[in-house]
Parts: structure tokens; C-alpha cells; sequence
């Protein structure tokens, strides 16, 4: 049985102006110990379906269909009291932005065993050794559990995020954007940390990033969103070396890569839809160079064209023969 | 060629107040450093926060106090006078990072754009205005011109915020542009297209550009020659392609070693270097990077390297470098 199964979820918001099909219909599998990353540009839906495997989506925002498999058990139609059970024991997530995320006038401690005493049921002293002993293992020492959230620098703040976020021994943990905020040589820092944790635990990861080229040397497989939707998922290698989407195509040659020449990537013209009035067809029609008269009307679906390589384009063959 | 500007020994240095009676520090954001921009060039600064990059920015444009052997702007010293630094003003610009704070919400594009030519007293008629920001703006992307002139910033999306930014510094035509982490916020999809805007006003006008970013495929990417800086110094000064691949600095070595390179999977843990950067009210004798290097010597804690050239054009600060 696989950690985690997403199947066909999909996650709408009404608002005043009408409902926004966040994310309309994705499905992926997570395994043990395996790390998915989850790529887009803004709006794409990468938070959104994070939010929704934690059950932590604001009030606007409903899941509608699909099922969440963990380890068979099915998340997405549980009631709050029930999820409560799983969220943070099971689940986790480490949010972007560590330097606004903690509480400014709690001490690290506290916060961290606050999550402990509340998902473990466990007295306030204890709690407090959990804590101490979870900041050692995101290197920062034990004693420092007393100090307040502007003591430490942006990187330390960012590893207790990740200490909280392990605090019970979750299967999954979420890290939406964990560095973008960061330096770079901060960002390698809790990259390495991830990735030791992950192996050390056996702990399913997802990471959700706009920044393709961290994914080949972080994540195992990768899933490019666009408009709510998986355009295309495959193993890690795949995604780079057989790009059958032209979403994806255009979205790695927007980061320079020093290895080639120096040529001026050509972006993406156009912007994403609006989500409230998805057009008929492709989402991405508007935007492809490769777009026929089908991709207007008639909305591609997901189709295996590879080992555990999934697109959905008319013209993919195109794409994928360069 | 024509130097733009030629800078020498710059400091900057920040007193900070002592608070209930806690002695008195001095930030040294930027710490005597030189350099020279040529005309036309694209000179980037690369660093992680606090390096003093943005600071260096500002100084160059006259916007923080600072100290310096030397500053000369097109071959001459800027004068500190109020009519010297308007007229210096016309000609050196900033691009700021965020465009979703630096445009006043309560302004109409028209008014952001314009601003600089009323400002200067640059423009005799209400038509000589309108005509001016619409050729400002459809130059910098936003074609017709016309039709974002009512509109507030709020209704652009962040993109054509920072086209705006760029369409109000270019409308003065400058010489020379502090970019300020321009792409930083957006997304990379977009991020291209305003790299490309950049470079097209270089080909067309020779502006010189000062790009700050933290991003170093960014700055091997579009600049001709880069800076790394740490702690309010410069480590290494080279062309874009020296810094990349024949980087002689351990810090520019260990920069370019951590740079995710898309579709490569990396074997084995990120050579990353130990501990932080040091607070920079700390004084640090000797090299400032010395805490943090895997390579140093006895004699980097106590002397200062200087910055000598290992070949032409290319320079470090590193008693390694030395033979």
C-alpha cells in the first residue's frame, strides 16, 4: 500500500464573485521515504492542494470530491473532530515566510511543545524535553528553548519551523516554499536537513516551490501544475530529460542554466487565466505555440506516455521529439 | 573605454544608538571597496543579505553618507550641491524590488510615470507629458500607452508594476541604473521578459546597469562582469564566465558549488559552508571570511589579503591567491 493517494481531488472556493476551481481533479501517489515536488507559477493551486491533504483550507475553500488516501484511510470526507486525529500526527506542513510564522512574544519552546501537549496529550515538562531534544535535531541547541523568536536568524527560524513540524513523528510533511525567503547558502543548509530527515524517518515529503531548478536534486518525482490542474508528472529525470508538455518545456528554459550557452530564455508570454472563467479546452491554449483547433475546445486529458510519465496535451508528441 | 563609474575605498558605516545604555555600535555595511563600471556595462553585485549590496547601491547614487578616496561619475566628482546632485539625479536612477510597494497605491500610472519630468521641470505643455509617458510606457511593454494611464496600481498585475518602475526610471533617459533585485518577486515566467526589457534599453540608449541580486545564474546570465561581495567587502571581481568557472575565491567557489543547476540531480549532501555570517557590528580582524572559510591559514585571522589581480580583469581578495 502506497503512504499517500490522491485521488481525482478537487478543491473549490466561492467567493462573491463565484467559484474558483482552485484545484480541479489531481491525483498522485507518494511512497514511503519519497519526495513529490509540486511546481507552478502563483494562483496554479500548489498551496491549495496542500491545504487540502492537512484539512487546514480557509473557510471559503471546500473539498468536493476525491479521496485523500492515507494508508488507505480517506481524509477528504472527514469531519473536523475526526481529522484532528491525524493532522500533525500524520501530516505536516512547514509554511513559507519563517520569519512571520512564529509567534514574536512566545518563547521557541513553548510553541513548539504548545503542538506537542496539544496533538500527544502530553504535561507541559515533558513537552518541553520534546521540544528541546526536537531543536537538536535540526541542529540548533537544546538549551535555546528559552529564547524568543527575534534571537535567532532567518535560517534558525525557518529549522524550528521544520522542528515543529516533526514534532509528532509525522508520515508526511508538506514544505510549501520552506526557502524562498532564505539566502542560498541558507537554503542549502535546510535542503540538507530535509533530505537527512527524510531518510532517517522514512518520512513521505512533498516540497512546493515555483523554482524548477531546485526539484531534479531535491524530489524523486515532480508534478507541474497549471490552472488548477497536473499537466504533467513523471519521475524527476523524466520531467527534464523527455519534457513532453509545453508548459513545462517553457517553464525550465526560463531558468538559466550555466552549463550551457548564454542565451536569454524566452519566458512565457501571456498570463495564467483567470480562475473564475477557465476557457473551454486546454487552459493553456492561449498561451502554446503548439496550440490546434482541438486544444480549444476539447480539454486534454491525463494520458501515460512513459514509465510513470503522465501528460495532458493534444500535441505532446511534438514536445517530446523536440 | 569610457568609465561610468569609478569608485575607490568606499565605506559606509551606520552609528547605531546604544539602547539603555548598552555602548555604541558601528555597522560597517560596506568596508572599502573598489571598482569601476564601463559605460554600456552590466556590473552585477552578488551577495547574501547584509553583504551591503543594496548599500553600495545607494552610496553610488548619493543616498546614504559615506566615506571614499575616490568617486567619480562619467570621469567627474559629483558635486554636493542641490543643483549638482538634481542634475545628477536626471542621470542615475533606481529600480527597486518590490514592485508592490514602491508604486503609490493612490497615484494613476500617468502620475508615476510623469512624476520624474515634473519634478525636473522637463516638460512645458500638458500634451508634451501625455506624449512622453505613453512612449515611456509602450517602451517598456505596455502597449497602448493611453490605456493605462488612468489606472491605479492595484489593477496591474505584477509584472506590468514593475514595467511602470522601469517606464518612470527610463523616461528621464539615464545613463547609469541601480536594479535592485528587479525580478526577485516575480514569477519566473515573467521574471524573463523584464530581464529582456533591460537589456533591450542597454542596446538601444548604452545605459550602464549596478544589478543587485542574490541570484548567481541571474548575474552569470545578463552581466558582463560580477562581484561578490561578504560583510561589506568585495571577495572576487571577474567576468561573468571567470566567476562561474574559474573562480578562485573559496566563498565564490563555495557560491557557485551550491547552485541548483536545473535537470542535474546531485549526488551526495550540498557542500555547504559552516556556521553564519558574523554580525556585523562584530569587529573582525584579518580576512572577514576567515570565521566561515575551509581553507584558512593562521595568517587570515590576523592580516587583512588585499585585493590583487590574478590575471586581467579578474581579482581576489585571498592570501590563498597569492603565489
Amino acid at each position: 500500500m502506497k503512504l499517500l493517494e490522491v485521488k481525482n481531488l478537487k478543491t473549490y472556493f466561492t467567493i462573491k464573485q463565484g467559484t474558483v476551481k482552485a484545484v480541479d481533479g489531481i491525483s498522485f501517489d507518494l511512497d514511503y521515504g519519497e519526495a513529490l515536488g509540486l511546481v507552478g507559477e502563483s494562483g496554479c493551486g500548489k498551496t491549495t492542494s496542500a491545504l487540502s491533504i492537512a484539512h487546514i483550507l480557509p473557510k471559503e475553500g471546500e473539498i468536493v470530491d476525491g479521496e485523500i488516501l492515507l494508508e488507505g484511510v480517506d481524509l477528504a470526507k472527514m469531519s473536523e473532530k475526526e481529522i484532528s486525529k491525524y493532522r500533525w500526527n500524520d501530516v505536516s506542513i512547514c509554511f513559507q515566510g519563517a520569519m512571520n510564522a512564529l509567534n514574536p512574544v512566545m518563547k521557541i519552546g513553548e510553541q513548539i511543545a504548545e503542538a506537542v501537549m496539544l496533538h500527544q496529550g502530553l504535561h507541559e515538562k515533558k513537552a518541553l524535553e520534546k521540544a528541546a531534544s526536537l531543536l537538536e535535531l535540526v541542529d540548533i541547541p537544546g538549551e535555546r528553548i528559552n529564547n524568543y523568536p527575534h534571537e535567532f536568524s532567518g535560517g534558525m527560524k525557518q529549522r524550528v519551523m521544520i522542528a515543529m513540524a516533526l514534532a509528532c513523528d509525522p508520515k508526511i510533511m508538506i514544505g510549501d516554499e520552506p526557502t524562498t525567503a532564505l539566502d542560498v547558502m541558507v537554503q542549502a543548509q535546510i535542503l540538507n536537513l530535509i533530505e537527512k530527515l527524510r531518510s532517517e524517518f522514512n518520512m513521505g515529503f512533498i516540497l512546493i516551490t515555483h523554482d524548477l531548478s531546485l526539484l531534479a536534486e531535491t524530489c524523486d518525482k515532480i508534478a507541474v501544475m497549471y490552472a488548477g490542474k497536473i499537466v504533467e508528472i513523471a519521475r524527476s529525470q523524466d520531467i527534464f530529460e523527455h519534457t513532453s508538455h509545453p508548459y513545462t518545456d517553457k517553464l525550465i528554459k526560463c531558468f538559466p542554466d550555466v552549463t550551457k550557452g548564454k542565451l536569454m530564455p524566452e519566458g512565457i508570454p501571456g498570463t495564467p487565466p483567470n480562475m473564475l472563467e477557465i476557457p473551454l479546452g486546454c487552459p493553456f491554449a492561449p498561451r502554446c505555440e503548439q496550440v490546434c483547433n482541438k486544444c480549444r475546445q476539447v480539454a486534454p486529458e491525463l494520458t501515460e506516455v512513459g514509465n510513470e510519465h503522465f501528460v495532458s496535451c493534444h500535441n505532446w508528441e511534438v514536445i517530446a521529439n523536440g | 573605454m569610457a568609465k561610468i563609474f569609478e569608485v575607490e575605498n568606499l565605506k559606509v558605516h551606520f552609528k547605531l544608538k546604544g539602547t539603555f545604555g548598552s555602548q555604541k555600535k558601528t555597522v560597517k555595511a560596506v568596508d572599502g571597496i573598489s571598482f569601476s563600471i564601463d559605460e554600456g556595462e552590466v556590473f552585477s553585485l552578488v551577495g547574501e543579505s547584509g553583504s551591503g549590496k543594496t548599500t553600495t547601491g545607494k552610496a553610488l547614487l548619493q543616498l546614504v553618507p559615506y566615506t571614499c578616496e575616490k568617486m567619480l561619475f562619467k570621469g567627474e566628482v559629483i558635486e554636493n550641491s542641490k543643483v549638482g546632485l538634481k542634475n545628477f539625479r536626471q542621470k542615475a536612477q533606481m529600480i527597486y524590488q518590490d514592485p508592490y510597494q514602491s508604486l503609490n497605491p493612490r497615484n494613476e500610472i500617468l502620475d508615476i510615470v510623469s512624476e520624474p519630468l515634473i519634478v525636473n521641470k522637463l516638460t512645458e505643455s500638458e500634451e508634451d507629458r501625455l506624449e512622453r509617458s505613453r512612449i515611456a510606457l509602450e517602451e517598456a511593454g505596455m502597449a497602448p500607452g493611453e490605456d493605462y494611464f488612468f489606472r491605479y496600481p492595484y489593477e496591474l498585475s505584477g509584472g506590468q508594476r514593475q514595467r511602470v518602475v522601469i517606464a518612470s526610471s527610463m523616461i528621464m533617459k539615464p545613463d547609469f541604473v541601480v536594479a535592485d533585485e528587479p525580478v526577485s518577486m516575480l514569477d519566473a515566467s515573467i521574471r524573463t521578459g523584464i530581464l529582456r526589457l533591460m537589456m533591450k534599453f542597454r542596446e538601444e540608449t548604452g545605459v550602464s546597469y549596478l544589478f543587485i541580486t542574490h541570484d548567481l545564474s541571474l548575474a552569470w546570465l545578463i552581466s558582463d562582469k560580477i562581484a561578490i561581495m561578504y560583510l561589506g567587502k568585495i571577495m572576487e571581481i571577474g567576468n561573468s564566465d571567470i566567476i562561474i568557472k574559474g573562480a578562485v575565491h573559496p566563498y565564490t567557489k563555495a557560491l557557485v558549488e551550491i547552485m541548483p543547476k536545473p535537470g542535474q540531480a546531485r549526488l551526495g549532501e550540498r557542500n555547504v559552508l559552516e556556521g553564519e555570517t558574523p554580525d556585523p557590528t562584530d569587529v573582525v580582524e584579518g580576512c572577514k571570511f576567515c570565521s566561515r572559510c575551509p581553507v584558512h591559514m593562521d595568517k587570515c585571522a590576523i592580516e587583512e589579503p588585499p585585493m590583487i589581480e590574478v590575471e586581467p580583469g579578474h581579482q581576489v581578495a585571498c592570501w590563498r591567491a597569492m603565489k
